[in-house]
């Protein structure tokens, strides 16, 4: 693979100006998203929502319950839609698969030694091929970030395309693991390499490590989509994940797409948020609009 | 000549071929914001509105009145007293009388909590001070509550740190006020421009009489207000609105001692002339015609927000708005293709709503002298990108538009548009750069935009420019010193330089 030119040309990833790329951020945060926008907001980050359970303590009864979440997130209520898709790990995927048939909720699975990443790629493809025959419709990888922090940028790309290949029909989302990262020179270029690597979506986070999903890490990636698409007509999603927990900040997300991928991304096809605890905060933010009042937590289920 | 027409409209309709198999990005209605209005209600403006003459409201001596409007919905806000010679002349006195008598006799540390007291008090009314701000001026409430607002609250407390700190100023010199400040400002910043002139004075032991732009005299009223509350003493700050009469008459009164303007060069170079050896003192800050210029290994995508923010930040209504682009060759078409997308997601319409990015145009006037010259530069021969954006049926509006393959000879690439209106010309080599953005009559500022730091020195040195942002722009703090090269004026406002313009050293 090395005899072949390489995919990723480290020449033409733009740089990023740290003051720049915040200012931006901070300013879309302040758009002030009211009435009918945020009753329509939350549903949409809803129907984009890759409900996760990503735990040692995880076992078949608590990814079942999450599954009877993911289905009718607001039981008794058909209008508030069902989630894009649970998230769990690979050993979960077929009793997801059976939990959530017929009910459209998309299994996604982490594989490739997540969340490290840190095992053999045989280890990371042979992962990634059984959570795909156990039905995974979605495979989120994680990158090597030591080889990517040490410059081996063809290995990166090489593992990104191995994978690719492993998952078949499935769709790839590949994570970065921005926090360790820690520039949004490398955010950038992370991106675009994952992306000509051929990446369905790109990820933020894996939700093991902090900063994950801010915003101008996420606006980072979504200029990087952008730039993608207008290059190579190709659409790539965007999944930011970790540390998402109120609709205040899924709102704002909404607006980061919104503002710079425009309407084709404004759909859970390409665009996800990966969380665990989103869900309820987005269903008492959803109630209070219509009540204009708070309602106590236990009004809603945890799982 | 019929065929140079030709050439240029074949190689239009080739352009818009083949943007027509380009990918798209469409920013339509997938998700619309709802409207965010804020309360308008919070401010009550009096049907009529007087002068504000030693510490008293009073009506102008003539009975003249003005009417000053909300310029997008054009409603009548109020009848505003128009100042006349009388009127100036009491002003004048009153102020000359206060600093005699009063303020220049007062414990420096004793001014400087006058200051603080004002600042406080804008503070606690600064929601109404923006809402005043943006019905009366045009522009988007997240500006004058963002900006406008708390940069002239930070005017007053900076200056009044400085008011018994002078000699630390000045070492080695003896400091003393001057006396009566004659100020006029613009109708862009009319409260930001009102806090420049008035704190630095105050500071320093003058008194001042202040006249506030014709289009915009509610928050230059509202501050007189302010003074009234912080028991100022009579004089020492006097607010007398009207037009460019009213600002003759202020000026060629010879108890001024010192004249501070804040306009266009035309009426700059007015003024220089009428006090020419009359010994008043005298600080212009001028028009501008700031050149941006961005490398090709500038980050493009933020030095695209610059750009942005640079041209359409307040309407372009910005005498250091960056009104010239100068990019590189080997990124023109990029920056111009994502210039293109970005300026359709600015939000234009009704100023008072809080996710309007672009406001009303301040009047009537400005919004022809704008509309002609764009279509000086159709005319000329430039290409005309505008926002696909509605604009309201009401009030004073202009998308957001610019100008590629500009010439430096253009019209537009010369003349200050003082609107939402961008000329963008190329450049091969840095040299080239720095010789296009200094060729021009203007000097107030100037963005350089490249990803290398030696770059940034070594261009920004050769700028002939008052304010050289580097990676930014539109950035203003009560301690950084403003103000113009050549025709764009002289004497600083803000920091030390600034508070040069309102001592007397001996």
């Amino acid at each position: 693979m090395s005899a072949l030119p390489s995919l990723f040309d480290l020449s033409r990833v733009p740089p990023v100006d740290q003051v720049g790329i915040e200012e931006r951020a901070a300013g879309l945060a302040r758009r002030s998203i009211k009435k009918e926008a945020k009753r329509a907001g939350i549903l949409l980050a809803m129907s984009m929502l890759d409900l996760t359970t990503l735990e040692g303590k995880d076992s078949e009864g608590k990814v079942r319950q999450l599954c009877r979440k993911a289905i009718r997130p607001l039981p008794g209520d058909p209008t508030v839609p069902h989630v894009a898709a649970i998230c769990v790990y690979p050993n979960f995927v077929a009793i997801a698969k059976d939990a959530l048939a017929g009910s459209g909720v998309k299994v996604a699975s982490v594989a490739t030694g997540f969340p490290a990443g840190q095992v053999p790629l045989p280890v990371k493809l042979d992962d990634t091929r059984r959570a795909v025959s156990a039905g995974a419709d979605e495979i989120d990888m994680v990158i090597d970030r030591g080889a990517f922090l040490s410059g081996e940028y063809d290995r990166v790309t090489d593992e990104i395309l191995a994978v690719k290949e492993a998952c078949g029909a499935a769709h790839l989302k590949v994570i970065l693991e921005t926090g360790e990262l820690e520039t949004y020179d490398n955010v950038r270029r992370a991106s675009d390499l994952a992306m000509a690597a051929g990446a369905d979506f790109i990820k933020t986070s894996t939700g093991k490590v902090t900063p994950a999903a801010t915003p101008p890490v996420v606006l980072v990636m979504l200029e990087a989509i952008r730039d993608h698409y207008l290059a190579t007509g190709r659409r790539v999603g965007m999944k930011p994940a970790g540390g998402i927990k109120t609709s205040k900040q899924a709102l704002h997300l909404l607006v980061l797409v919104k503002e710079t991928l425009g309407d084709a991304w404004l759909t859970p096809d390409l665009f996800r948020i990966g969380a665990s605890t989103l869900a309820n905060d987005l269903l008492m933010q959803l109630a209070k609009e219509s009540t204009g009042r708070y309602q106590n937590e236990d009004y809603f289920t945890k799982d | 000549m019929a065929t140079e027409i030709d050439e240029r409209a074949e190689r239009k309709t080739a352009t818009s071929r083949s943007e027509a198999e380009r990918p798209r990005i469409e920013f339509g209605t997938a998700w619309e914001y709802s409207p965010a209005p804020e309360a308008a209600d919070i401010v009550s403006i009096e049907k009529r509105e007087t002068l504000f003459i030693n510490g008293r409201f009073v009506p102008a001596r003539s009975g003249r009145v003005f009417e000053t409007i909300n310029p997008a919905t054009e409603e009548v806000l109020s009848e505003v007293a128009e100042g006349g010679a009388a009127d100036i002349d009491a002003a004048v006195r009153a102020a000359e009388e206060a600093h005699r008598k009063r303020w220049s006799k007062l414990k420096p540390a004793e001014r400087g909590k006058y200051l603080y007291r004002i600042a406080r008090l804008m503070q606690e009314k600064s929601r109404e001070l923006a809402v005043l701000e943006t019905i009366n001026g045009g522009k988007p409430i997240k500006e004058s509550r963002d900006v406008d607002v708390p940069l002239a609250i930070a005017h007053f407390f900076y200056h009044a740190g400085w008011a018994d700190k002078l000699e630390y100023a000045f070492p080695r010199h003896r400091v003393s006020s001057i006396g009566v400040c004659g100020q006029i400002i613009p109708w862009n910043f009319p409260l930001l421009m009102a806090a420049w002139k008035i704190a630095p004075a105050l500071a320093a032991g003058n008194t001042v009489v202040l006249k506030p732009a014709e289009t915009t005299p509610l928050t230059s009223l509202a501050l007189a207000r302010i003074c009234q509350e912080a028991d100022l003493p009579p004089g020492v700050v006097n607010i007398v609105p009207g037009a460019g009469e009213t600002g003759a008459q202020l000026v060629n009164h010879p108890r001024v001692r010192k004249v501070a303007f804040t306009g266009s060069t035309e009426v700059g170079k007015l003024i220089q002339r009428a006090i020419a050896g009359t010994g008043k003192r005298l600080s212009l800050e001028l028009g501008g015609k700031a050149a941006n210029i961005v490398f090709e290994d500038a980050a493009i995508d933020q030095a695209v927000e610059g750009i942005v923010n640079g041209i359409y930040f307040n309407q372009g209504h910005v005498c250091c708005a960056g009104s010239r682009l100068l990019v590189q060759e080997s990124v023109a078409e990029r920056v111009i293709q994502k210039l293109k997308l970005r300026i359709e997601t600015l939000r234009v319409g009704d100023p008072m709503d809080k996710n309007t990015d672009v406001g009303a145009i301040n009047s009537r006037m400005q919004l022809d002298k704008i509309r002609e010259l764009v279509a000086c530069g159709v005319e000329e021969g430039a290409l005309l990108h505008q926002s696909s954006c509605a604009l309201p049926a009401k009030g004073f509006f202009f998308p957001p538009t610019f100008f590629s393959e500009v010439a430096q000879s253009h019209r537009i690439a010369r003349e200050e548009i003082f609107g939402p209106v961008l000329a963008v010309m190329t450049f091969r080599t840095p040299d080239e750069a720095v010789e296009k953005a200094n060729n021009i009559p203007y000097g107030l500022s100037a963005g350089v935009w490249t990803d290398k730091g030696s770059k940034i020195f070594q261009i920004t040195s050769k700028m002939r420019a008052g304010v050289v942002w580097a990676n930014t722009f539109n950035k203003f703090d009560p301690a950084s010193p403003f103000g113009g090269y050549k025709e764009s004026g002289f004497g600083r406002e803000g920091g030390m330089h600034g508070l040069r313009a309102y001592v007397e050293l001996s």
